[in-house]
């Protein structure tokens, strides 16, 4: 939080010699954020790539007394939200479904594999990949929510900031997506049992 | 409000963090303008480089790689990587310009430069393929008549040459003059390649042929322009000044300008 605060000091007085920082700090979670909401990794990168670059040039506008004050992590979440939806509404229009996404959702998704450093404490794949399937079955506004708080882990108030709008309305989208992803942690219980009864009577 | 999911969920959930690709840093950089690439492209002069970035071109020279990163980093403090090849559209773009075609749009990476060197240079994309004006005229066009010599050392100091047609400005006396890439001799490879004859502009300039008059229309131009070389033989009146053109009745061409820097010339 001290750090972002320094580095919007920073960018007010040197937005070209400080914006790599801005990149190096930042790009994992809006990476991350990208990838939950839309599940295709190589989406997520350009929509995250895009977003560097709106923000380069937002910055570019803003007066210097504004980019000291700006919140970073909930101000870039914003632009990665926004162009997100743009790229969804674009691929719906385009095409019903990709056929490649199931693949991408279901693990065969050999660029995370390789990005991933060993020393990283991640969720197993296994894990990864049942949490993937899950988040990509929430309505977006839910999905998004929980993504932003208990993926990204911003706080409410900067929730309130990114999605622009009142405290009160997003932890409810947050307490609903969670409810939700609790409904099909029971189904899937549910399922497991069933299988396993199935199973032994065979 | 009590969470519907236990803290281990939760972990879980927060554990679901990526690594950004390791060619995400690059790309934005690069898109914003804070560092370039630069790949081979074919050209009449040879295979050579360019070097763009989001906001558009910004270096054109030497084909060899050492030489062309020396000539980047003299005037250019940004991180340059070379690739193996320019993105298809810029690649297209680049041919199509030096083919000759002016309605391409070509960005340019122009920062740091100064307006007077910008002015030079977007004078110079005015002119069409095989034609070419004097140094007086650029100065002349740009409302500053007296600079012909910066015009000079600005187009010497053309970042994008090709590009920029800065082949196409010639001294006043209609020899070729010096060009910043490879010297004169790729100067006039260029202009012959552009269907000019550039020897031949340069003798008659020498005889005294400045301008050129057709007697049918009583329009003057400069001897490369469109205008005058669709001039047959016959009908083609040469002067040595515009005054004297001028004198004998004559209205300059509104596409070349003669008028443009003539004072000087004279």
């Amino acid at each position: 939080m001290d750090a972002d605060v320094d580095l919007a000091k920073r960018l007010a007085r040197d937005l070209d010699g400080s914006f790599e920082a801005l990149v190096v700090a930042h790009q994992d979670r809006l990476f991350t954020i990208a990838r939950r909401l839309l599940g295709d990794a190589h989406d997520a990168e350009e929509v995250a790539q895009d977003a560097f670059v709106r923000a380069y040039r937002a910055i570019e506008g803003y007066p210097p007394e504004r980019v000291r004050e700006l919140r970073l992590r909930p101000w870039l979440a914003a632009i990665v939200v926004n162009l997100a939806r743009n790229r969804r509404r674009r691929v719906a229009d385009r095409q019903p479904a990709s056929p490649l996404t199931p693949l991408l959702e279901n693990g065969l998704d050999l660029e995370d594999q390789a990005s991933a450093r060993p020393e990283a404490r991640h969720a197993t794949a296994e894990s990864r990949r049942e949490w993937s399937a899950r988040l990509a079955a929430l309505p977006v506004a839910y999905r998004t929510a929980v993504v932003l708080r208990h993926v990204d882990g911003l706080s409410y108030d900067e929730l309130a900031v990114a999605l622009g709008r009142p405290e009160g309305t997003v932890k409810a989208q947050v307490h609903r997506g969670l409810r939700l992803l609790r409904a099909a942690l029971d189904a899937e219980a549910t399922t497991d049992r069933h299988s396993n009864h199935t199973e032994m009577s065979a | 409000m009590t969470t519907p999911l236990s803290p281990d969920r939760l972990a879980e959930l927060a554990e679901l963090d990526d690594h950004a690709p390791a060619g995400l840093r690059p790309d934005v950089l690069v898109a914003v303008g804070l560092a370039d690439r630069y790949a081979p492209i074919p050209t009449p002069l040879g295979e050579l480089h360019v070097a763009w970035n989001g906001r558009g071109v910004s270096w054109l020279g030497s084909a060899d790689r050492d030489d062309f990163e020396a000539g980047f980093h003299r005037t250019i403090r940004r991180p340059l990587e070379p690739v193996d090849r320019v993105p298809d559209r810029l690649g297209e773009a680049i041919e199509r310009r030096i083919e000759g075609d002016r309605r391409v749009r070509i960005d340019l990476d122009l920062r740091g430069r100064t307006p007077f060197e910008v002015a030079v240079w977007h004078k110079a994309l005015e002119i069409p393929r095989g034609e070419v004006r004097p140094y007086g005229w650029v100065a002349s066009e740009i409302g500053r008549p007296r600079a012909v010599r910066a015009v000079g050392s600005a187009l010497a100091h053309n970042p994008v040459p090709l590009v920029v047609p800065c082949h196409r400005v010639v001294r006043s006396d209609g020899s070729i003059g010096q060009y910043s890439l490879g010297g004169p001799d790729s100067k006039l490879k260029m202009l012959t390649f552009e269907g000019l004859a550039p020897l031949e502009l340069e003798a008659a300039a020498r005889t005294g042929e400045r301008f050129l008059g057709s007697d049918t229309t009583h329009i003057v131009c400069l001897p490369s322009c469109h205008n005058a070389r669709r001039i047959t033989p016959r009908h083609r009146v040469p002067f040595r000044s515009l005054a004297a053109a001028e004198a004998a009745g004559y209205r300059p061409c509104r596409e070349c300008r003669p008028a443009s820097g003539a004072t000087l010339v004279a």
